[in-house]
């Protein structure tokens, strides 16, 4: 029989997650409803003001955005490492790093993505002008995506310790906060008349810089987490 | 010289040279640390600008300098305990953290107490303290990770992962803060880590640092040694030199 | 399968959980037409071991070699060669049998529909086929784990219990897929408690003490 080449492998991982998530949709809704949520509290929290909430727009929603994600990333490895079928993909032969990558690839478009999209609906309530809503969208593509890969490695380290989520979080936030500054900066920027074509462009470099060294800090984490 | 790097590796031959080496760097750390302290505070004459308020720089940049300079070689000797799976080295990682951690939170307090006179606020949003209190979530993150895992070898490994990922990321947190604070009229945010001064105010801080730098070789020494009899806590050599 | 030359052998493995020395140096070799059954009391390390011999548990000391050639350094090489049953069977119970094998022994080889269906049939599950890996019974899901091994193309097996959780027909199909492939020129390395081919001319022992 013939072995399977590794864009075959990574495609295999992409198609099952997606497919477990299918039968699971429900799980896959929850982090959009509490970002919807969390985006209510702060009109709720400080003024109905329109005007006033536009200043902070870009911020609540990148904030919002990301604690969202976290949330979601949290379980990412949990069942994958429980049933033992992570310690078959590390026995696989194949390169970890890449069927890593393709699994928080599908856990993005399921959570990222409708985040992504959701953003200029959420943005508007808060007062966020149309002009903005291209570098909202374009910032949080990116900055997502950082965070999927980040939040892979918070997760791959935290699987199997109680209370984990917390931990992740405390692990991770501190990382993402560049994101955040480059993220909502640029949104605020263009909001003030300004080209957001600097903090965009970090936010790429910040995302290709993930995408090339992540897979292998994940390995890493996940070799350690199968070790028992 | 190989042979003795492998040597330097064995923990009961570490204990030993770490508990002679322990006093050679916490003698002259004190000596210089007081005297970086009464220089600081008595020679040096008071700034033109800031009064006597600056005098809290002298400790300040120094634990700010110390608490980055910890950081990395907690990440390099995570690195080091990673790939050559020298266990003497993650014992070192995890002996730096609580110091670099204490390094920092000095760095915010001083930096906290130099702010009210200057601006009358206990806290400031400026480059300098934000990247430093950043830095402290970086250190707890790193710490409440390793007391997550129950096993030492899991600890180790993993945190060792998560410290090289951090390291990687202080110089991108760094630039983005500073980016960040650019953004807004700097007027009333002063240069906190390089006010201009002449030489002669200069030498406390060289001093000072220099103590802190011996004073963290004093204090790795003793953590080190703490760390290895923790984890060595069953070996045959602990029982036969007790 | 090209299984001539295959020959695993261990020398020295020393390994440690937490503060227990749990592997005192371990030697063994296997050779290929040889079933190593690897014996001992609860505790003593077996699953230790045969996970040190996967590559998933980290040995302080020792070497090992693959069909000659140290492992370390070849790892990937080596896994490709390489089948395992641990305990866990490693099923996601939302998928279906045949989406398990698909999914999971499908990133190691190319695998038409007849592959999987062969395979399911041979360890007498493929009326299941289409149902979902939770609605299986304990029996049914060992037996899926066993597909695994079927559909390897592996030339060492490693197996940690594998007859947990099944009846009389079904440890004398593990016996049967054992004595299939390592007569066929394959290795096989179990742990077991029971009765596993004690009377095959194939066998070989070694006992771990405490």
């Amino acid at each position: 029989m013939k072995r399977t080449p590794i864009f075959e492998a990574a495609r295999l991982v992409f198609q099952r997650d997606l497919t477990l998530a299918w039968r699971r949709w429900d799980e896959v809704t929850q982090p959009l409803i509490f970002y919807v949520v969390v985006t209510t509290m702060f009109p709720l929290a400080t003024t109905p003001d329109l005007a006033q909430l536009r200043v902070i727009s870009g911020g609540v929603v990148w904030v919002a955005a990301l604690l969202s994600s976290l949330l979601a990333l949290e379980a990412l490895f949990r069942s994958d490492v429980e049933d033992g079928t992570t310690e078959q993909w590390v026995l696989s032969g194949q390169p970890l790093g890449w069927l890593l990558l393709s699994k928080v690839a599908a856990h993005w478009m399921l959570t990222g993505l409708p985040l992504v999209v959701m953003s200029p609906i959420v943005g508007t309530a808060l007062g966020l002008p149309f002009n903005a809503w291209g570098t909202l969208v374009i910032s949080l593509l990116l900055g997502t995506g950082t965070l999927s890969i980040l939040g892979g490695i918070g997760a791959a380290l935290t699987v199997g310790v109680r209370r984990g989520s917390v931990l992740l979080s405390l692990l991770v936030l501190p990382l993402a906060m560049p994101l955040l500054i480059f993220g909502a900066r640029s949104v605020g920027m263009v909001m003030d008349g300004e080209s957001p074509a600097g903090p965009l462009q970090l936010l790429a470099a910040i995302f290709f810089m993930a995408l090339s060294l992540g897979p292998l800090a994940m390995s890493a984490a996940i070799r350690i987490s199968v070790e028992n | 010289m190989w042979l003795w790097f492998h040597k330097l590796a064995s923990p009961p031959h570490a204990y030993r040279l770490l508990g002679k080496m322990a006093p050679w760097f916490g003698w002259p750390a004190l000596i210089l640390i007081l005297t970086a302290t009464w220089w600081g505070l008595f020679k040096v004459p008071p700034d033109y600008q800031q009064g006597d308020a600056f005098r809290i720089l002298y400790v300040h940049a120094p634990s700010a300098w110390m608490s980055m300079f910890t950081y990395v070689v907690m990440a390099v000797a995570a690195a080091v305990g990673l790939i050559w799976r020298i266990k003497l080295a993650h014992a070192a990682s995890a002996a730096c953290a609580p110091i670099g951690a204490s390094f920092t939170f000095l760095a915010l307090a001083t930096g906290s107490i130099w702010g009210k006179p200057m601006w009358g606020t206990w806290w400031v949003w400026d480059a300098r303290l934000t990247s430093e209190l950043l830095l402290l979530f970086l250190y707890l993150g790193y710490m409440a990770l390793r007391a997550s895992f129950d096993e030492a070898q899991r600890a180790d490994r993993a945190s060792a992962v998560l410290a090289i990922v951090g390291v990687i990321n202080v110089p991108i947190i760094h630039y983005s803060v500073q980016w960040w604070t650019t953004l807004h009229q700097p007027a009333s945010v002063t240069k906190m880590g390089k006010p201009s001064i002449a030489a002669v105010m200069l030498v406390p801080l060289f001093l000072m640092i220099a103590g802190f730098q011996l004073y963290f070789g004093w204090a790795i020494s003793r953590r080190l040694r703490g760390e290895i009899l923790r984890r060595e806590r069953n070996a045959g050599w602990l029982k036969e030199a007790s | 399968m090209a299984f001539d030359g295959a020959l695993f052998e261990a020398r020295a493995i020393n390994a440690w959980r937490g503060d227990r020395h749990i592997l005192r140096d371990v030697s063994f070799t296997v050779r290929s037409g040889e079933f190593l059954k690897i014996t001992g009391p609860n505790g003593v390390g077996k699953t230790t071991l045969l996970r040190v011999i996967c590559g998933l548990l980290p040995a302080e000391t020792g070497a090992m070699q693959w069909r000659g050639q140290p492992i370390r350094g070849a790892v990937d090489e080596f896994h490709t060669d390489l089948a395992y049953l641990g305990h866990l069977n490693s099923l996601k119970s939302d998928l279906t049998a045949r989406e398990n094998l698909k999914f999971l022994s499908g990133l190691r080889q190319s695998l038409t529909t007849e592959d999987i269906d062969s395979a399911l049939d041979r360890v007498g599950i493929l009326s299941r086929g289409d149902l979902p890996a939770r609605s299986l019974s304990a029996g049914q899901k060992r037996r899926l784990a066993l597909a695994r091994l079927v559909l390897a193309d592996a030339a060492l097996w490693i197996l940690d219990e594998p007859v947990t959780n099944l009846d009389t027909a079904g440890i004398a199909l593990v016996e049967e897929l054992i004595h299939e492939h390592v007569s066929g020129g394959g290795l096989a390395i179990a742990a077991a408690h029971q009765r596993l081919l004690d009377d095959a001319a194939i066998l070989r022992r070694l006992e771990l003490e405490p």
